[in-house]
């Protein structure tokens, strides 16, 4: 348990640097912004009560809204994304219990599981970010290409990093 | 609810609660920027060349070249430049900011212009005493007026969140004609800018029918992705056109 706790504490340190270092000055070609730090949230172990998931996802969304100057909208949609989670992870699920001690990974669940558990929550995270970010709905449809697109990006992301970091608990 | 408390913030508490000019995450930034500043010092070093060729020919006497090359430099004795670095950009939003490494200690002020070697570059909207948040042209919420050169009216010009490179002259009356490759400069109407710096040229005229006003796509004159270097402008004549204006406001 503690391990645990110490291990998502150095990771939402570390995917917050990454994100405001690197991942915010990738620019392909004016369009894409891939969230990263959305990857925190994902990984946060079964047992985490729900008031524990939501603090945690507005901790992790606030200090990034610190570094790009975009009050709250990082905070609203990881706290959205940190809602949806347990309703995301029983809808999936086929209501089967998920094991004690198993991890929200490839590893665990197989590729199939982690993709749809994944692709859910960060569209809802970026559908949420984009549009708090234009608050307004003209140009509705641009901003839903900009959504699904930059969904894809992180999307990739995430699995990379699941293969490079999570190896196989054998 | 926090967190879109947050987001409906007004501006005065914006300044005053997070955010990254803050000394913490400012420091950050500006620390991984001493890091990957390397990367970008052939652009920087030929943008600071090309500005050395437009000052000395300024001294030489050669106007013709200097209007040739950019109109961002004004001999205007009421402004001021402060040269700062950029620390942090994007483009890749629909509101970007940039962040300077230079503040109120410098003499930075909220509401001063921004520009570069090639044009215009924003408006400081935040300051802190080593740092000041500058909001880009490519920010959906910004407007600058501006004025078609060649015939001196006036529209304004604001960024529609698509091509980085891209923006739209709007407000100009119907019975104006716009050319292709006409240049727009800054209007001078506002105590942000001086009048003349250059902001890019027209791309291509949108027609609607109607409307009164006409659109036209810009080319700007500033790639935003390579802005390394910049010149705040302090108009030091600015509390007392301020003044002016309040006094004819009030007795209105």
């Amino acid at each position: 348990m503690g391990n645990s706790v110490i291990k998502n504490i150095l990771r939402f340190i570390i995917l917050i640097l990454v994100q405001v270092t690197i991942l915010d000055n990738i620019n392909f070609g004016g369009y894409v912004n891939p969230y990263l730090y959305v990857y925190f949230i994902l990984l946060l172990p079964f047992e985490a009560p729900g008031w524990l998931l939501l603090i945690s996802a507005f901790m992790m969304g606030i200090s990034i809204d610190a570094f790009e100057n975009t009050m709250g909208i990082n905070a609203a949609a990881t706290v959205l994304m940190a809602f949806f989670r347990p309703i995301v992870l029983r809808s999936i699920s086929s209501g089967k219990d998920y094991e004690k001690g198993a991890k929200p990974s490839i590893s665990d669940f197989g590729f199939r599981w982690f993709f749809t558990y994944s692709l859910i929550l960060i569209f809802i995270h970026h559908l949420t970010l984009f549009y708090l970010e234009v608050f307004r709905f003209t140009n509705f449809f641009a901003t839903l290409q900009r959504a699904l697109l930059s969904t894809i990006f992180t999307l990739i992301l995430v699995i990379i990093v699941q293969y490079i970091f999570e190896k196989p608990a054998k | 609810m926090l967190a879109f408390s947050f987001i409906l913030q007004n501006n005065f508490q914006r300044a005053t609660f997070l955010n990254s000019t803050g000394t913490f995450t400012g420091s950050i930034i500006n620390s991984y920027n001493n890091i990957t500043e390397y990367l970008s010092l052939r652009k920087a070093n030929s943008d600071l060349v090309k500005e050395n060729e437009i000052l000395r020919n300024m001294i030489a006497g050669n106007s013709e070249k200097r209007w040739n090359f950019s109109n961002s430099y004004i001999s205007d004795s009421s402004f001021r430049y402060i040269g700062a670095k950029v620390i942090k950009n994007s483009i890749n939003r629909q509101k970007n900011y940039m962040m300077l490494d230079k503040g109120t200690k410098d003499g930075i002020g909220v509401d001063m212009g921004v520009v570069s070697v090639n044009g215009v570059v924003g408006t400081v909207i935040q300051v802190s005493d080593n740092y000041s948040l500058v909001m880009s042209v490519l920010n959906i919420s910004n407007k600058i007026n501006a004025r078609i050169k060649k015939n001196n009216h006036t529209g304004s010009i604001e960024w529609d969140g698509k091509n980085y490179r891209k923006g739209i002259l709007t407000d100009i009356p119907t019975h104006v004609m716009m050319y292709k490759g006409d240049t727009i400069v800054t209007s001078g109407n506002s105590h942000i800018f001086p009048k003349n710096v250059l902001i890019g040229t027209i791309n291509e005229y949108i027609s609607e029918k109607e409307d009164k006003f006409n659109k036209a796509t810009v080319d700007f004159s500033v790639d935003y992705n390579n802005v390394y270097y910049v010149y705040v402008i302090s108009n030091l004549m600015k509390e007392e056109q301020i003044k002016l204006q309040e006094a004819i406001d009030n007795g209105q």
